[in-house]
C-alpha cells in the first residue's frame, strides 16, 4: 500500500506528512516532523518515555499508528513550554533537580501535565500511581514527585 | 514482502464488507495497545488492519444501573472511569480495565480489545463475565449477541466467524443488593501482566445473606474459569464459607509454570483472592439498596 | 593543591543551581544518540543468534546484497582479526580481542541476540528485508548459563583456549573458569577456632540488567579519505574512540567523537557494540549510518551483571568482634571472561577492620551476554551475602545490627584485605547518623520488619581534562571532557566558579568532541566530580594566577602583591598601593594588551580517591499470603566527602537504592530450556515503578577528602551495594525468615513462608 496522507495538528499547529501504515505516530513524529523530544526506550508501551496528549488524553505514541492521527490534536513536549516561557512544570523539574540523564524527563513533563489538567491537587498516592507507566532508572522516582507537588502547588496559586 | 494495509470504515456494515473480504491475514483494531505490540514484535503479520473507532457508537456509554449499559467496543478504560453512573453501578468492571497497563495504556486499551485479543490474563474478561455481560457482534449473517464468555476460546482464540467483530458491551440493570469487585495480583504495583486475576458479582437478601453469586477466574487456565459458588450460596461469608471458597478456587486452576508466576504459587493465590474478592463485593452489596 | 574545602569559606558549592543543560532537557531540545543527525545517513541493523552457543558454519549475504536499497553487508570478515590484548579499562578489565568478537561473532556465537552480521539500507523496512534475507547455517551446540554448572566437568566448553588462570601449575585442559584469584590476610583458621558464634551461609543472585530507559544508539560516517566522525550516548566519548580505532585497525586521531547526551548507562554504556559496527556500514556503503538498538536487543545482547554464588563464613566471639571472614564467590562472565570477581571480593569485608580475611573467586564464562559493568561492579552481589550474614551474626549474638557494625567497624589505618590501608574514611561516622536517624528507632506496624545494612565502595580517579577559558566580555567556557550523565556540568561549573569568585549564570559548561579537548577516561568508578572536577579546579586555578599577574602589568606592581578575592584582582596590603579592585571582566577586556587570551586547559591522573560508605535502612511491610512486598520507609545515609551539588548527590543515592531494590525484590533474567531469555522487555524484566516506593531519605554525612581541593569523594556507585541485603534483612525481620536468593519476588516469599510453617521432616 502506498503511503497515507495524515492531516493532523500538532501543539496548536497544522502538520501534514505521509506515512506508512505500519508507522507509528512517534516514527512519524520523531522521523518526519523532526519533534525528537518524545523517545522510544522500549517500543511497547511499557515505558512512557513516548508520552503525548491527544485530544486531552494522555497516550504512548509508541502504540498509536501514524495513520490514526488524522483529526486529531496531539500535544507533545516541544508544545508543553510557551515559546520562551517554560512552563511550570519544567521550572519546578529543573529546581528540584528531578532529571539526571533527562531522557525520560519529556515523557514525565507530559505525563505531569495531563495529570494536573484532571486533578490539580493530587496526592503523593495519586501522583506515584498516575505516573506509574513513566519509567526512570536515575532518580528513584523522589524528587519527581517532589516537582509534580510543588508544580501543582503554584499552579494552584498556593 | 506483504505490505500492511490500513482502513477506517464510518459504517458498521463497510466493516463486516470489508472484514468478510479480507484474503490475507486481517485484524480489528479499537485502542490498539495489544496489536500494537504483536505489530512489533512480529507476533502477528496481518495484512490488513481495520479500525473500528471511526464507526459513529463505537466509542461511548449509555444507560444506567435501572437500563443496563450499553458501552461501544472500543471505549477507553479512562472512559468508563470517568462515567460516575457506570462507575456506581458496576464498580469492579471499571475497576478491572482500569488496572490495565498504566495511564497511556488506559488512554486507549478498550474491552473490546482486551476481550478478543484472549489472552487467559485479561483483565477486565473476569469482571465482565461475573456481572453477566454480553457483546453484540456485527456480521455477515446479521448482528447477534452473545455472553462474554462465549468469546474466548483459548490463548489467543476466539469464536467470532470471518467478518464478524465485536459493536458494544451490554451490562444488565443492576439487581438489588448486588455488586462486584475486582482484584488481581501483581508483583509490583501497576504495569504487570495478571498472574492471578478474580472477579465476583454477589447477590444478597435484605439480611445479608448471600443468594446468587458468579466467581471467575483469570491467569489459572487457558481461558477464565468458574470457581463453584455453592459454598457460599446461604452463607454471610463467614471463615468457613471463606474457607470453602479458598478451596473451590484452587480446586479449578489449571495454571502455568511460567516467568510471571509457578503453578503452586498461582493456585494459592487463587484462593487468597476468591477470598478477598467476595468479601469487597459482599461489603458492597450489603451497602445498597 | 590547596584545600579549599572548608565549608564556611564556599559561596558558590554546596548550593543548588539549576543546571546548565536543564532547559534542553525539559524541553525535549536536548540531542541523545537517537536525535542526532547526519546529512544523508541510512538505517544500520544488525543481525543476531537465535541459538544460546552454535558453531557459525557459513554465512550466506548475496540475497541480502542483491535487495535494491540495500548498501552494505558486514560480517566479521570486514573487521580486523585482532590478536588478545588485555587492558584495565573504566572499572574492569577488557581484552580487545573479546571486545571485537562480542560486537560481531566469528566463527561461533556465544549466546542468544551474539552480532553475526549487519546491514545498512535506505530505510527500516529494507533493513530488516535484508537482515531476514542473510542465510546463516549453524552447528548448535549444548549451552550452559548457571555458573556452577559452567564450573562443572563434562560442561559444554565455550572457548578451546580459555586455560584457567591462578591455578599453578598452569592447566592444558580449556575450561569456562577463566580465572581464580584469592586474597587473604592473617589465618583464618584460627579465627574460626576462637569464635564463639560462626555463621556460614550460602547465597545466589540472578543476573540483572542496568536498564537505563535511553537504547544504545549512534551515528557514523567513515569518509572517503578515512576520516570518521562517530554521534553516540556513551559513557565516554573517547572510550569509543579508542575502543572504535583498535578493533578497527585506525589512527586514533582519524576519528571524531561527538558526544551525544545520554539517557543512563550506570556501567553499561562504557563499552562499545554498534559504533565499530557503524563505521564499517559507512565506509562500506559510503553514507553516514545510523544505528539505535531495540529494547529487546539491549536486554538479549547487552551486558547485565553477573549472576552469582557466593558462599560466607563468618565467626566472632560473644562480645561481638568478628574473628575471621571468609568467602568463595563465583560469577558469571558472560560470553567472554571479565566479570567482576576481583572487586566482590575486595569489597564485600571492607567496612570491617578485620586481622583475619579469606576471599576466593572464580570468573565463569557462560552462554550470556557479555557482562558489563553495572554500578560499583561486583560489590552489590558480595555485599548482598556478607551484610545478610552479619545480620543473621547479630541476631546470634543478641546484639543491636548497627553496634555490631560499629564494633569492628573499619576506620583510618584499617587494613583491606587487597592490602590498601584506609585513609581519612566516614564509616563510623555514616553508621553514627544511621543509628542517631529517627527512622532507627520508628515503631513499626503488622507485618512490617526493619533491616539495615552497609557498603563500601573503591571509587576512582584517573586521567581527566578541564579547561577553563575567559572571554573578552568576562564570561567563561568550563571546559569538561566527561560526558554528562547526571548532571555533572552543573558541578563543574559550580566548582570553576567558585574558585573565579565569579557568579555561576557567566559560565557556560561545554563538553567537547575528542577532537578538541585533552584525553578523559570514562565516565565510571564514581569519578568525574572527584577527577574532572580536580581538572577544571586546577584550570580555573591558573587562570586566577595568570589573572593575577595581568592585573600586576596593568597596575605596574609586582604579581606577589596582588591578590584575589571575590572574583577581583586585590592590591595585597597597602603597600602594595592604592588601586581600585580589578574585577575579571575588566582584566578580560584588557587580555590582548596583557598577553594575549586567557585560558587553561589541564589534564591530570588523579590520584587520592577516597572511598565511599553507605548505611541503609529499610522498613518492608510483607502480605503473608501473597507473598507481596512494600517498601515503607527507606533512608539512605553516606559520606560523601563534599557535596558539590547536593540535590545531584541526594539524586544519585536515591537512584542507586532503588536500583537496589529493584535487584532486591523482582528484577532478574528469565531464560528457557534452550538458554533463551524469556522476559527480554520492561513488562517482565520488572524494574521499580513510581506507586512502587516511598520517598527514599538521602543523608549526606560529609568527612571530607583532603587530597581533593573540594574535598570530594565519588558518590555514584556506593549507594546500590546495601540495598539488597537492607531489604533482605527487612524480610527477615517481618517474616523471621531468612531468603538465600534474589530476587526475592512473591512466589518465593510465599513459597518460603509456607515451608516455614510445615513441621520439620524427623532427621
Amino acid at each position: 500500500m502506498s503511503k497515507i496522507h495524515v492531516s493532523t495538528t500538532v501543539n496548536g499547529e497544522a502538520a501534514e506528512f505521509l506515512a506508512e501504515p505500519q508507522e507509528s505516530l512517534l516514527d512519524a513524529l520523531r522521523n518526519t516532523l523532526n519533534l525528537t523530544g518524545s523517545k522510544e526506550g522500549c517500543g511497547s508501551g511499557d515505558c512512557g518515555a513516548c508520552s503525548v496528549i491527544i485530544d486531552g488524553r494522555l497516550v504512548c505514541s509508541c502504540l498509536v499508528l501514524a495513520v490514526e492521527a488524522g483529526g486529531m490534536a496531539i500535544t507533545t513536549i516541544e508544545g508543553i513550554a510557551e515559546g520562551e516561557k517554560l512552563h511550570p512544570i519544567q521550572q519546578k523539574f529543573l529546581e528540584n533537580a528531578a532529571l539526571q540523564c533527562g531522557f525520560c524527563t519529556p515523557g514525565f513533563i507530559v505525563a505531569t501535565k495531563a495529570l494536573l489538567d484532571v486533578n490539580p491537587d493530587p496526592t503523593e498516592t495519586e501522583i506515584r500511581y498516575w505516573l506509574a507507566g513513566n519509567l526512570c532508572r536515575c532518580t528513584g522516582y523522589d524528587k519527581i514527585v517532589r516537582a509534580v507537588q510543588d508544580a501543582a502547588a503554584e499552579m494552584r496559586g498556593s | 514482502m506483504p505490505s500492511l494495509n490500513y482502513v477506517a470504515p464510518t459504517t458498521v456494515s463497510d466493516a463486516v464488507k470489508i472484514l468478510a473480504a479480507a484474503s490475507g491475514p486481517t485484524r480489528v483494531m479499537s485502542g490498539g495497545t495489544d496489536l500494537l505490540v504483536q505489530l512489533r514484535s512480529g507476533r502477528l503479520k496481518p495484512e490488513l488492519i481495520v479500525d473500528t473507532k471511526k464507526i459513529p457508537g463505537i466509542i461511548g456509554i449509555s444507560g444506567s444501573a435501572a437500563e443496563g449499559f450499553t458501552i461501544g467496543a472500543a471505549t477507553s478504560g479512562a472512559l468508563l472511569s470517568e462515567h460516575a453512573g457506570l462507575v456506581a453501578a458496576y464498580p469492579g468492571v471499571v475497576e478491572a480495565t482500569n488496572l490495565i497497563g498504566s495511564t497511556q495504556i488506559q488512554g486507549r486499551a478498550s474491552l473490546a480489545g482486551n476481550l478478543c485479543n484472549a489472552s487467559p490474563a485479561a483483565d477486565s474478561v473476569p469482571a465482565v463475565i461475573v456481572v453477566g455481560g454480553t457483546v453484540t457482534i456485527a456480521g455477515p449473517a446479521g448482528p447477534r449477541t452473545a455472553p462474554v464468555e462465549s468469546i474466548v476460546t483459548g490463548p489467543g482464540r476466539t469464536s467470532l466467524a470471518k467478518g464478524e467483530f465485536i459493536v458494544s458491551f451490554h451490562l444488565p440493570a443492576l439487581k438489588a443488593k448486588t455488586a462486584d469487585a475486582y482484584l488481581r495480583f501483581i508483583p509490583r504495583t501497576e504495569m504487570d501482566i495478571a498472574v492471578v486475576g478474580c472477579g465476583v458479582s454477589v447477590t444478597l437478601d435484605d439480611s445479608g445473606v448471600i443468594t446468587a453469586a458468579k466467581i471467575s477466574l483469570g491467569a489459572v487456565a487457558p481461558t477464565q474459569v468458574m470457581v463453584d459458588a455453592s459454598c457460599i450460596i446461604g452463607t454471610k461469608l463467614d471463615d468457613a464459607a471463606l474457607a470453602k471458597l479458598d478451596a473451590a478456587a484452587r480446586a479449578v486452576c489449571n495454571p502455568i509454570d511460567d516467568k510471571r508466576g509457578t503453578i503452586e504459587f498461582r493456585t494459592k493465590v487463587a484462593g487468597v483472592l476468591a477470598r478477598r474478592t467476595a468479601a469487597i463485593a459482599v461489603a458492597r452489596a450489603q451497602a445498597r439498596a | 593543591m590547596t584545600f579549599i574545602g572548608n565549608k564556611s569559606d564556599l559561596r558558590v558549592v554546596g548550593t543548588r543551581p539549576v543546571r546548565p543543560d536543564g532547559v534542553d532537557k525539559v524541553t525535549g531540545r536536548a540531542v541523545y544518540g537517537a536525535d542526532a543527525v547526519l546529512a544523508g545517513q541510512i538505517v544500520g541493523k544488525v543481525l543476531r543468534s537465535p541459538h544460546a552457543h552454535a558453531r557459525i558454519v557459513s554465512i550466506d549475504t548475496s540475497k541480502a546484497m542483491a535487495i535494491k536499497g540495500v548498501r552494505a553487508v558486514i560480517t566479521a570478515a570486514d573487521l580486523p582479526n585482532i590478536p588478545s590484548e588485555e587492558a584495565f579499562v573504566g572499572e574492569g578489565p577488557m581484552n580487545f580481542r573479546d571486545l571485537s568478537l562480542n560486537c560481531m561473532a566469528r566463527t561461533k556465537v556465544l549466546y542468544e541476540g551474539h552480532a553475526v552480521a549487519a546491514v545498512a539500507a535506505m530505510t527500516d523496512a529494507l533493513a530488516d528485508q535484508a537482515l531476514a534475507a542473510i542465510d546463516v547455517k549453524y552447528e548448535v551446540l549444548p549451552h550452559v548459563i548457571d555458573v556452577e554448572e559452567a564450573m562443572a566437568p563434562g560442561a559444554p566448553i565455550l572457548h578451546d583456549d580459555l586455560f584457567t588462570a591462578g591455578i599453578t601449575p598452569k592447566p592444558t585442559t580449556a575450561s569456562n573458569v577463566a580465572k581464580k584469584v584469592r586474597f587473604t590476610i592473617g589465618d583464618v583458621e584460627a579465627g574460626f577456632k576462637a569464635a564463639d558464634v560462626i555463621i556460614e551461609q550460602r547465597y545466589t543472585t540472578a543476573p540483572v540488567h542496568q536498564a537505563y530507559i535511553e537504547p544504545h544508539a549512534c551515528v557514523a560516517a567513515w569518509s572517503a579519505d578515512g576520516q570518521c566522525t562517530v554521534i553516540a550516548s556513551s559513557q565516554g566519548h573517547f572510550m569509543i574512540r579508542s575502543y572504535c580505532a583498535k578493533l578497527l585497525g585506525i589512527d586514533v586521531a582519524a576519528i571524531r567523537v561527538v558526544n551525544a547526551e545520554i539517557g543512563g548507562g550506570f556501567g553499561g554504556k562504557t563499552l562499545v557494540y554498534l559504533e565499530p559496527l557503524a563505521l564499517a556500514l559507512s565506509k562500506k556503503s559510503g553514507r553516514p549510518v545510523k544505528m539505535v538498538m531495540t529494547r529487546e536487543e539491549v536486554f538479549r545482547a547487552t551486558g547485565p551483571t553477573s549472576g552469582a554464588v557466593v558462599e560466607v563464613k563468618i565467626g566472632a566471639t560473644k562480645d561481638g568482634k568478628i574473628t575471621a571472614a571468609q568467602a568463595v564467590m563465583k560469577y558469571q562472565a558472560g560470553a567472554f571472561p571479565g566479570s567482576p570477581i576481583n572487586p566482590g571480593l575486595m569489597c564485600a569485608f571492607a567496612m570491617y577492620d578485620l586481622a583475619n580475611v579469606d576471599v576466593l573467586g572464580y570468573d565463569v564464562v557462560s552462554n550470556r551476554p557479555k557482562v558489563a559493568a553495572y554500578r560499583a561492579p561486583g560489590a552489590p552481589i558480595s555485599s548482598w551475602a556478607a551484610e545478610c550474614a552479619i545480620d543473621d551474626l547479630a541476631l546470634k549474638l543478641g546484639m543491636d545490627p548497627i553496634d555490631l557494625r560499629m564494633k569492628n567497624a573499619a576506620k583510618q589505618g584499617s587494613k583491606t584485605v587487597y592490602g590498601v590501608t584506609h585513609g581519612v574514611i566516614g564509616y563510623e561516622e555514616v553508621l553514627q547518623a544511621a543509628k542517631a536517624h529517627p527512622h532507627w528507632s520508628a515503631p513499626l506496624g503488622k507485618n512490617q520488619g526493619r533491616g539495615f545494612a552497609t557498603g563500601f565502595w573503591f571509587n576512582i580517579g584517573g586521567e581527566s581534562t578541564g579547561a577553563v577559558f575567559v572571554n573578552e566580555d568576562g564570561t567563561v567556557n568550563v571546559v569538561s571532557g566527561s560526558p554528562d550523565i547526571g548532571g555533572s556540568r552543573a558541578s563543574m561549573v559550580m566548582m570553576a566558579a567558585e574558585v573565579l569568585g565569579i557568579s555561576y549564570n557567566k559560565c557556560q559548561a561545554v563538553i567537547p568532541d575528542t577532537s578538541s579537548v585533552g584525553f578523559t577516561h570514562v565516565t565510571g568508578g564514581s569519578r568525574v566530580t572527584y577527577a574532572t572536577g580536580m581538572a577544571v579546579t586546577q584550570a580555573a586555578q591558573a587562570v586566577v594566577e595568570d589573572l593575577k599577574k595581568r592585573a600586576a602589568m596593568i597596575w605596574d606592581i609586582s604579581p606577589e602583591a596582588v591578590e584575589w578575592k571575590d572574583g577581583q584582582a586585590v592590591p595585597a596590603g597597602a603597600n602594595a598601593g592604592g588601586f581600585d579592585p580589578l574585577p575579571l571582566a575588566a582584566i578580560a577586556l584588557k587580555a590582548a594588551k596583557t598577553g594575549g587570551p586567557i585560558g587553561s586547559e589541564i589534564s591530570v591522573n588523579a590520584q587520592g580517591a577516597g572511598p565511599g560508605f553507605g548505611a541503609h535502612i529499610c522498613d518492608i511491610e510483607i502480605d503473608p499470603e501473597t507473598g507481596h512486598a512494600t517498601i515503607v520507609r527507606y533512608t539512605a545515609v553516606q559520606d560523601v566527602g563534599r557535596a558539590i551539588h547536593p540535590s545531584y548527590v541526594e539524586g544519585q543515592i536515591q537512584g542507586g537504592a532503588v536500583q537496589g531494590i529493584g535487584w532486591a525484590l523482582n528484577e532478574e533474567y528469565v531464560y528457557n530450556k534452550k538458554g533463551l531469555m524469556d522476559n527480554a522487555g520492561f513488562l517482565d524484566y520488572r524494574i521499580p515503578v513510581a506507586s512502587d516506593l516511598p520517598m527514599i531519605e538521602a543523608v549526606l554525612v560529609e568527612v571530607p577528602n583532603t587530597r581533593h581541593p573540594f574535598g570530594v569523594r565519588g558518590v555514584g556507585e556506593v549507594p546500590i551495594v546495601p540495598p539488597m541485603a537492607a531489604v533482605g534483612n527487612a524480610i527477615r525481620g517481618a517474616l523471621d525468615l531468612r531468603m538465600f536468593h534474589l530476587p526475592m519476588s512473591p512466589p518465593r516469599l510465599r513459597a518460603a513462608v509456607d515451608a516455614a510453617k510445615m513441621p520439620k521432616a524427623a532427621e
